[in-house]
């Protein structure tokens, strides 16, 4: 028999469980956080903020700030357009071959950007990208058609991979409403252009701007493109500017402080930035699912169909195909800048970094090691603190839940920053320059996926179907174990691959904390490329996107098996 | 089998007290259902029972066995109440087949494999799903899963049956078909039922007695089905249990007058004696005329709805609802349109007291 | 002179024949309900009425104008239709105010200013939402909701509604409550109605003539009563009520149930082609089945449910179980007891 006498507290499983969760949640998240806040406001004891102002005054320093805010709106622009124009063609006009075409426009999402900004440098940097090379000469040029060293050259790259945020909510949206709201509009005398302008698009403008403001998110925070193309010219933005001053420092006082100054301004964009989103999209999200299932009227191309189709494709060959061609091409040069004859190719290059080579081998082993560990103990973790959250009834619950979200709105860069601030000796552990720090920092920034992924399928495991369990005999332990767990699987499996290929590939974090033995496979890129190192840097990347490919293809059939059963 | 014994029982939410000493018995065998609209308690009553909360005051118990008692505090843990559940949602399992959502309470108590079995394919038989073991849920209707649930739940042979307004998602064909299946199941295996629902319609068909609760957790009367339609205790459960109409009846001197008009009442004599009081009376009891005795009426709306006409009926300024069989209205004259002027006699009347059309006391 | 006709029209999909050849005829100010299960084909006939969809065979006309015709490939799309609708789902635009809403139709036409808000709020006016007016339709309830679009569909002063299953997605207190608003609505501004319904209840509370469809071919045309009690088959007399039906022998002089001759019911002989088959079914509905002392069809009391305001019975008889309904105060049988039944009006189908 159970005593139970309801009223009294009692600290018992939940109660325990709630603190543990907590107690993790903010050693690996807030903590880092907090530290960075300490670092730039207070000195010697007191609260600074005229230090403050004396970085942000500093030319290399609101220049930086300056050119993330031009990239980034620049990028926003360009990528909404993109997106809306994309999505609006394949969701409501007769181009050919939609469906295709609708998967094709996702695949840039899985290439990572500064990958892609890598070919494109070996493409078009102005003296010996490849496409310019053959201009002058073979045409005849006097100079380089397009130098990829520019502001238009970074925000061309990244528009090309960062235009699926809005792509993905705005064809979701335009696919999902309901066609009776522009029927009705139809029998009430409107006609196709007004329709679209008073109707359609001011309802899915909450999905437009919700996607554009997760550009305007994901450029600022982004440090590898800007990287690749920006450093040559002096082009920083704030990511950048961290990681020349994280390593060009070795730790002095005043490059953390200007660090961590910089990290605050971004943490305070980003939360703006989310904010906005919130409100847009509590404010303006409409109730537009369809119940029946009529498709919405289709706009007749007509004589504009096939030219429409042929850009698509054009678009994606410029998107996807070059780059991907040219780097497995380069990764496959016996040396940078020759010609692409069969004399000159080789498969060497990759069997040298794969087998031979200390510092690819244990890049690949570091990434794939780091990311299985910190996709398994965010899974685990993340589906007890789920729980905690959405079926104990404990109060404080909702601390718990803003506590995990937290690092979801907050650019790597300032996590990776607060990870060394707060493990660099501070509390007695050094992990600095170990493969333990970039584990911490890989949870920190990833277990918000995992609560996220999680807390789905737990909300789908109604109480009723825990309470048949116990009413047919189960105590609460076997109703878990039975009932619960295998319900639950499918989300945790979501989530390890949520957070395993993301990890795999990720440079923005471990940019800022790899030592000579720690890199990461992304890290071991960057670097080979900045020492010169094009063709192995190339062949590495070529390696990456084939583990990254056939990474989300067998997520992809698992996913899809499992929804089936 | 058993019978359960609810003794004093109260309970307490979030400073709100749901349930205030309420006392109540059940007997061994027997469909009883707890009625009442939407936040009244029934559904915490029912949880109280089946253990998944405990009460604040009194006790309850299942046969011999006390399972919760708040002076002791002490109560069994639902898994060893040796209940059976039906929930609203079903709640059937969506990883596991039909056969092992119905076996899962034979496994839990360590059934031998032929016995369990056995005893899974003759509930599954029980509530006609023979050939659909080994589907999933997600491949069957509401219907079926709702049997899966059904079967689930009986399969272990428990003393008491709950089910939670297990009806509710059903389209209306399938709820008049199940609610005949449930009942006829009750008969068949004798288990005792506590059924909770807002449905009057299903309460009357099902239950052996039922008993009607009001928003405040109160129990206004307890009966058969037919005594509790024929007999209501007070107003409320004369509205609850279906469509209610009321004429206001003005007693002045010795006559009786229908609200505040000068027009005599004409029909069964009051059993009430206050000055104002209460006719309450349901559509069946209308008779129509075209003329001669009866209170005047004016049709205000008339559908034809197919098996019935229904009528809307003005009397004195009151409104009133009137059904008759379409094939009497064919055979006897009595299809009136808007605006004809009628008789209307009334079979039987529940009197009560003070005017309850306009709220004035007696 | 009709005012809507439809001359048959017909749609397909692929090979499936959605609406086969229909004719319909609605005269001004008249309501006529489509009546049927899913996939019938009422959807797919108000959608071609309505010109969301073409269709492949026939024509429609409303007053004098030609709106599709196949033969002369006439289609004038919904736009130009001046119809007023309302879909089952409201298809209330949530971004503008309930005066935008209802006010749409006017800014479109680009009628005078003046004349849109007097229009306007003549629409609110008869819908009960002027207070309403400034409210976002999200505030709301259901029934809210649904007076939008019918103020919307009014505005216009429309000569035809199109009515899409309007009242499907509210609860039932609320549909009986919008019926009878309906109604109101249209005998003040005398517009005909186009309804399309799976409820039989609200065809026949709702209007003049019932259309009943089962996949794209339609089964009767008639009022209410004629659709009730004279229905022109057995699907639509198994469609509309309830129904029971009775296997039987059958002879010229009579019928035989169980081996008991009994005479032809209510003086209703069965069809010659059924006698000269032998055996035929005796359709009726349970509430037009009395019990008798003497002289019925003999059957056993199985189940007697007890439902409030009617009395359901399940009576056996020989190998069929008839269901038979009467009203509370009428006195009946016990369970187990052997009564005699006596058809008061009923129909006679094929086995």
């Amino acid at each position: 028999m159970n005593t139970a006498k309801s009223g009294t507290p009692r600290i018992g499983t939940p109660e325990i469980l709630f603190g543990l969760s907590v107690g993790v949640l903010v050693i690996v998240v807030a903590v880092p956080m907090l530290l960075i806040f300490f670092n730039a406001f207070w000195v010697d004891g007191h609260f600074n903020l005229v230090d403050v102002l004396k970085v942000l005054r500093q030319r290399e320093t609101y220049k930086a700030l300056l050119n993330s805010l031009v990239l980034s709106a620049g990028v926003t622009v360009t990528g909404t357009i993109v997106g809306t124009f994309f999505a609006w063609l394949v969701t409501r006009t007769d181009l050919p071959f939609k469906k295709t075409m609708k998967l094709l426009f996702l695949v840039p999402f899985m290439l990572p950007a500064f990958i892609g900004a890598l070919a494109w440098k070996m493409l078009l940097s102005p003296r010996a990208g490849y496409i310019n090379r053959f201009f002058i000469d073979v045409l005849g040029f006097d100079g380089p058609i397009f130098d990829i060293y520019t502001y238009a050259g970074i925000i061309l790259v990244e528009t090309m991979y960062l235009f699926p945020f809005v792509f993905i909510q705005v064809s979701g949206a335009l696919e999902r409403m309901d066609p009776t709201l522009e029927e009705s509009a139809r029998i009430s005398g409107a006609d196709l252009m007004t329709i679209t302008r008073r109707i359609t698009i001011p309802l899915v403008m909450p999905s437009i701007l919700s996607g554009s403001l997760l550009i305007m998110l994901y450029s600022m925070a982004h440090f590898g493109t800007v990287a690749v193309l920006g450093i040559e010219t002096g082009i920083y933005n704030i990511p950048t500017l961290i990681y020349e001053k994280i390593h060009q420092s070795a730790g002095s006082f005043d490059s953390i402080r200007a660090a961590t100054v910089l990290a605050t301004v971004l943490v305070l964009a980003a939360a703006l930035i989310l904010w906005l989103q919130n409100r847009i999209l509590r404010k303006g999200r409409y109730q537009i699912i369809a119940g029946k299932s009529f498709r919405p009227t289709e706009l007749k191309l007509r004589a504009w169909r096939v030219p429409l189709f042929l850009f698509c494709l054009a678009y994606i060959v410029f998107a996807i195909v070059l780059p991907t061609v040219t780097i497995f091409l380069v990764g496959g040069l016996k040396t940078y800048g020759l010609p692409f004859t069969a004399a000159n190719l080789t498969l060497a290059n990759y069997r040298h970094i794969l087998f031979e080579w200390d510092l690819t081998r244990d890049a690949i082993w570091n990434s794939i090691s780091l990311g299985l560990s910190a996709a398994l103990i965010t899974m685990f973790a993340g589906v007890i603190i789920s729980y905690v959250i959405v079926k104990m009834k404990v109060r404080g619950r909702g601390l718990l839940e803003f506590l995990g979200m937290l690092p979801f709105s907050v650019p790597g860069s300032v996590i990776a920053l607060g990870v060394i601030l707060a493990w660099s000796g501070k509390f007695g552990i050094n992990l600095y320059n170990t493969v333990w720090i970039i584990l911490l920092a890989y949870i920190a920034r990833y277990m918000a996926f995992s609560l996220k992924a999680n807390s789905a399928a737990l909300e789908q495991v109604h109480d009723s179907l825990v309470e048949a369990a116990r009413a047919s005999g189960a105590t609460m332990g076997q109703a878990l174990k039975d009932i619960v767990i295998p319900l639950v699987r499918p989300g945790m499996v979501a989530a390890f691959f949520l957070i395993f290929l993301p990890a795999l590939r990720e440079l923005t974090v471990s940019v800022l904390l790899y030592g000579p033995t720690t890199r990461t496979i992304g890290v071991a890129i960057y670097t080979l490329n900045e020492d010169g190192e094009t063709v192995y840097s190339a062949a590495l990347a070529g390696i990456a996107l084939i583990t990254i490919v056939l990474g989300e293809v067998l997520i992809k059939r698992l996913v899809a098996g499992k929804s089936k059963a | 089998m058993a019978n359960v014994r609810i003794e004093g029982v109260s309970k307490v939410y979030a400073g709100r007290t749901v349930l205030s000493s309420l006392s109540l018995e059940i007997q061994d065998g027997e469909c009883f259902t707890l009625l009442g609209p939407s936040g009244c308690g029934k559904t915490v009553l029912m949880r109280l029972i089946a253990g998944f909360e405990t009460p604040d005051g009194g006790s309850i118990s299942i046969g011999d066995q006390v399972v919760a008692s708040a002076a002791s505090a002490q109560a069994l843990p639902p898994e060893q109440r040796a209940l059976g559940m039906v929930f609203q949602d079903y709640a059937v399992w969506p990883h596991m087949s039909v056969f092992d959502n119905i076996a899962y309470p034979l496994k839990l108590a360590q059934v031998d494999p032929a016995a369990l079995r056995e005893r899974t394919m003759h509930a599954v038989a029980l509530v006609g799903l023979d050939g659909l073991e080994a589907r999933l849920p997600s491949q069957l209707s509401g219907g079926q899963q709702q049997r899966v649930a059904l079967a689930r739940a009986l399969v272990s042979e428990p003393r008491l049956l709950l089910l939670d307004e297990p009806l509710n998602n059903l389209d209306a064909n399938l709820r008049e078909e199940m609610r005949f299946e449930i009942k006829a199941l009750q008969r068949k295996l004798g288990v005792t039922i506590l059924y909770v629902t807002h449905d009057q319609e299903i309460a009357l068909a099902i239950s052996d007695r039922l008993a009607v609760m009001d928003e405040t957790g109160a129990l206004r009367q307890i009966g058969a089905p037919q005594e509790v339609y024929e007999n209501p205790a007070d107003d409320f459960v004369f509205r609850f249990l279906g469509i209610a109409n009321f004429l206001p009846v003005r007693r002045d001197g010795a006559a009786l007058y229908i609200g505040g008009s000068a027009a005599p009442w004409v029909g069964p004599e009051p059993d009430k004696h206050g000055a104002r009081i209460t006719a309450g009376f349901r559509p069946s009891d209308v008779l129509l005329a075209r003329g001669g005795e009866g209170l005047p009426g004016i049709i205000v709306r008339a559908s034809f709805l197919g098996a019935q006409v229904d009528y809307l009926i003005d009397i004195a300024g009151t409104l009133i609802r009137a059904a008759l069989p379409s094939h009497e209205c064919l055979a006897r004259d009595l299809l009136f349109v808007e605006g004809e002027s009628c008789r209307v006699s009334l079979a039987t009347v529940q009197w009560f007291d003070g005017d309850i059309v306009s709220g004035a006391r007696a | 002179m009709a005012y809507i006709e439809l001359n048959q029209v017909s749609k397909r999909f692929g090979k499936v024949t959605a609406v086969d050849r229909l004719d319909l005829q609605i005269a001004k100010g008249e309501c006529v309900a489509m009546l049927g299960p899913s996939g019938c084909g009422k959807t797919t006939t108000l959608r071609m009425v309505a010109g969301f969809d073409d269709l492949d065979e026939g024509e429609i006309r409303v007053g004098e104008r030609l709106l599709s015709s196949k033969r002369e490939k006439y289609y004038l799309p919904p736009e130009q239709r001046n119809f007023g609708m309302v879909f089952q789902a409201f298809a209330v635009w949530p971004h503008l105010s309930v005066f935008e809403n209802v006010a749409f139709p006017l800014r479109v036409r680009k009628l005078p200013k003046a004349e849109i808000v007097a229009r306007t709020e003549e629409a609110l006016k008869h819908t009960n939402l002027l207070s309403a007016a400034g409210s976002s339709p999200d505030d709301l309830s259901g029934g809210g909701k649904q007076r939008v679009a019918l103020a919307r569909a009014l505005a216009i002063r429309p000569d035809v509604m199109l009515l899409d299953e309007p009242l499907s997605s509210l609860d039932p207190h609320l549909r009986e409550e919008m019926r009878f608003e309906i109604k109101d609505l249209q005998r003040r501004f005398g517009f005909a109605i186009l309804y399309v319904t799976h409820d039989q209840s609200e065809a026949m509370a709702l209007s003049d003539r019932i259309l009943v469809m089962r996949a794209g071919v339609v089964q009767q045309i008639g009022t209410p009563l004629e659709v009730y009690g004279a229905p022109a088959n057995r699907f639509v007399f198994e469609f509309i009520g309830l129904s029971c039906f009775l296997q039987a022998a059958l002879s010229p002089g009579g019928m035989q149930i169980d081996g008991v001759s009994y005479p032809w019911p209510a003086g209703v002989a069965a069809p010659a082609e059924l006698v000269a088959a032998g055996a035929g079914l005796l359709a009726a509905r349970p509430t037009e089945i009395d019990f008798v002392g003497e002289g019925g069809v003999r059957g056993e009391v199985v189940r007697k449910a007890y439902l409030g305001e009617t009395i359901d019975y399940l009576v056996r008889v020989g190998s069929s179980e008839l269901r038979v309904q009467k009203t509370r105060r009428a006195s009946g049988p016990g369970v187990g007891e052997v009564c005699g039944l006596r058809f008061v009006r009923p129909h006679w189908y094929a086995v």
